[in-house]
């Protein structure tokens, strides 16, 4: 029998099984790639010059609600509940944890939610500076986000980082920046030896509505994922994502252009796990053992 | 069954003009409609009329304008009928 991916990532250490699918521990051999890959991506990013700002993976409750996520993805969000009872409801929460039933029944949803996306953050706290300067912004992030979607698939993680770069500005401005990325996005992972695909995508929107909102998206090519076979030659792994939001976040947010106008947003993601888990897959499950060339490029 | 549609399209599609204003064959998307509101009309429609849009129908041609809302609707009542 041939063992899967996620089998042969656990013999060798490089993840630590929770007993959760989709969670998992990682090695310092994987957080040495996914360090030293970041690094890679912050050389390709650093000609044009962003905000750097580092989120908690947990987001303000009422900036995840104003977001719109539970409209599109209500099967992925995740919201952190804790015990808020008195002494007596304490005492009644342990007798239930012992004989063995729902205990997490009575527990209460707190005001942070985990962070669907690297971004969700950040367009609340940018609004709230006020219109944007001359010229937009560009703003460098990375977090730890959670996906409610359990999966033996290793990149197909419940707990995962995104590393993003965010475009804020008028259209022509934050198209510029995705089709500059698109362009980027290739070079950075033909620099590591990978191949390379890119093809018109859509988000995974709940029901039946969500089916319509993904032919939308697919129809205007508002988004594209850049895909590397991982698990599969057939049903490749998109491994970075480069969307353009129109003025969606904008109207949400009140984001405004310097001139007042309702700003529009890109941004190109990065999902670190996958991108690893293709590095391994493809060049072998000991770095020492990677071509010179994709060592050079990482590691320098 | 066009002014059922006009109904909905004013009570649903979250639109910054009167509808009113629109002809039948305005685009809708250039009017202000958005991805989101034209999902509710969708659903609205599909209410009113009794009816379910097959996936292949579900895409931003089929809500592109009055008429094609229409037409949408036809083709699937047609089919009942047949």
């Amino acid at each position: 029998m041939q063992t899967s991916l996620l089998d042969r990532l656990f013999d060798a250490g490089l993840l630590i099984d929770t007993g959760v699918d989709g969670l998992y521990g990682r090695s310092g051999a994987f957080e040495d790639v996914i360090q030293r890959f970041e690094g890679l991506i912050s050389a390709f990013g650093s000609s044009s010059p962003s905000e750097v700002i580092r989120f908690p993976p947990g987001m303000n409750r009422s900036h995840f609600e104003g977001s719109g996520y539970m409209k599109s993805f209500p099967q992925l969000a995740g919201t952190v509940h804790s015990f808020c009872g008195c002494e007596l409801d304490h005492v009644n929460l342990l007798q239930c944890m012992a004989e063995g039933n729902d205990w997490t029944k009575d527990q209460k949803a707190t005001d942070i939610v985990l962070t669907p996306a690297a971004c969700y953050p950040l367009y609340p706290t940018i609004a709230k500076r006020g219109p944007l300067p001359a010229g937009g912004g560009l703003f460098d992030l990375q977090s730890y986000c959670f996906r409610h979607e359990p999966s033996k698939d290793p990149a197909r993680m419940q707990l995962f980082r995104m590393r993003e770069y965010v475009r804020m500005g008028t259209p022509e401005e934050v198209m510029a920046f995705r089709q500059q990325w698109m362009e980027r996005g290739q070079e950075l992972i033909a620099a590591v030896e990978l191949p390379v695909e890119i093809d018109v995508a859509n988000d995974p929107f709940f029901g039946r509505a969500g089916k319509m909102l993904a032919n939308n998206q697919r129809d205007q090519a508002l988004k594209f994922e850049l895909l590397i076979p991982v698990t599969s030659t057939a049903k490749k792994t998109a491994c970075l994502s480069f969307n353009y939001h129109q003025d969606h976040f904008g109207k949400t947010w009140g984001l405004t252009t310097a001139d007042g106008a309702v700003a529009h947003t890109a941004c190109v993601g990065f999902g670190l796990e996958r991108i690893a888990l293709a590095l391994f897959a493809h060049h072998g499950l000991d770095t020492a053992d990677w071509p010179s060339t994709v060592r050079k490029a990482l590691w320098g | 069954m066009t002014t059922k549609i006009r109904e909905l399209l004013a009570k649903h599609g979250a639109l910054p003009v009167s509808v009113e204003t629109l002809a039948d064959t305005t685009d809708l998307y250039e009017a202000g409609l958005s991805s989101f509101a034209s999902v509710q009309l969708m659903l609205a429609l599909e209410d009113a009329f009794d009816v379910e849009f097959p996936e292949t129908l579900l895409n931003r041609k089929s809500f592109a304008s009055i008429a094609a809302i229409r037409d949408a609707l036809a083709s699937l009542t047609e089919e009942a009928v047949a």
